[in-house]
């Protein structure tokens, strides 16, 4: 099975990107692919522990949560990004490591398939 | 070893967004992205300005006096400090009554020796076409 790399800049909050980008990792799960998934910009507000579901707003926490248990869905969040938004290591929802862009670059290069979704 | 070519391709606006920051710091990512591959494969970027995009790319950036951070164009500078190629689109530069005066296309005053190009969007579009991954910011 192949292994899919998306990396997304959009903000949990005010766009629905990142909500795609969850539900394309889990159709591709679903069909037996490995998802890295990149979460820089505003989008590293995905991988923080603690968000409360409102039904006005994208909750994805439970299902990042649920997908990364079984196994087959890798969050990383860009840690800078995390650091300037005031978000740091303790609040980093469990299982999602933090690196810099040279892992999402990495991740890329091993990748049969690579979605980048830019922009805010 | 192997070589992966990856195509930045900015289209956003300096400021607004974080994008076109966003872009540039994840191409200069390609310096270090070693300590994770095997040895010998490498991570080869693009950045090419395009539309709103080539806004990044002016000169004399006075984001440090009014926001307190540092300027696209100092990055612009660190990449082609660090050899990467960085393409400007003439139609668009033309567009906006920009030219290249007005543009950022050397690190000369740092040290650097790569220069950026303004290329017609015929070849960018030969870059979009050749590269193994493209990320649109």
């Amino acid at each position: 099975m192949g292994k899919l790399t998306i990396g997304c800049f959009s903000s949990l909050v005010g766009s629905l990107s990142l909500d795609f980008a969850v539900k394309l990792s889990e159709a591709a799960i679903q069909k037996g692919h490995s998802v890295d998934l990149w979460v820089s910009g505003n989008a590293t507000m995905l991988s923080k522990k603690g968000q409360k579901a409102f039904k006005d707003y994208s909750a994805l926490a439970k299902k990042v949560e649920g997908l990364m248990s079984a196994g087959n869905l890798h969050v990383t969040a860009c840690e800078s990004c995390a650091e300037a938004r005031g978000y740091h290591e303790d609040d980093t929802m469990e299982g999602v490591k933090r690196a810099g862009g040279d892992w999402y670059l990495a991740s890329s290069f091993s990748a049969d398939r690579f979605l980048h979704i830019g922009g805010d | 070893m192997a070589t992966r070519k990856l195509g930045f391709m900015v289209s956003t606006l300096p400021y607004k967004i974080e994008g076109s920051r966003l872009a540039m710091t994840h191409a200069i990512a390609s310096q270090s992205v070693g300590i994770y591959l095997e040895d010998g494969d490498m991570v080869e970027p693009v950045v090419c300005f395009i539309g709103d995009g080539v806004f990044n790319c002016i000169k004399n950036q006075q984001s440090m006096k009014h926001y307190g951070i540092t300027s696209l164009a100092q990055h612009i500078k660190n990449s082609l400090l660090l050899d990467l190629t960085v393409l400007i689109c003439k139609e668009d530069v033309d567009k906006f009554g920009l030219n290249e005066d007005a543009l950022i296309m050397d690190a000369e005053d740092m040290g650097g020796k790569t220069k950026a190009k303004i290329v017609p969007f015929s070849e960018i579009r030969r870059v979009m076409e050749s590269v193994d991954h493209l990320l649109f910011n």
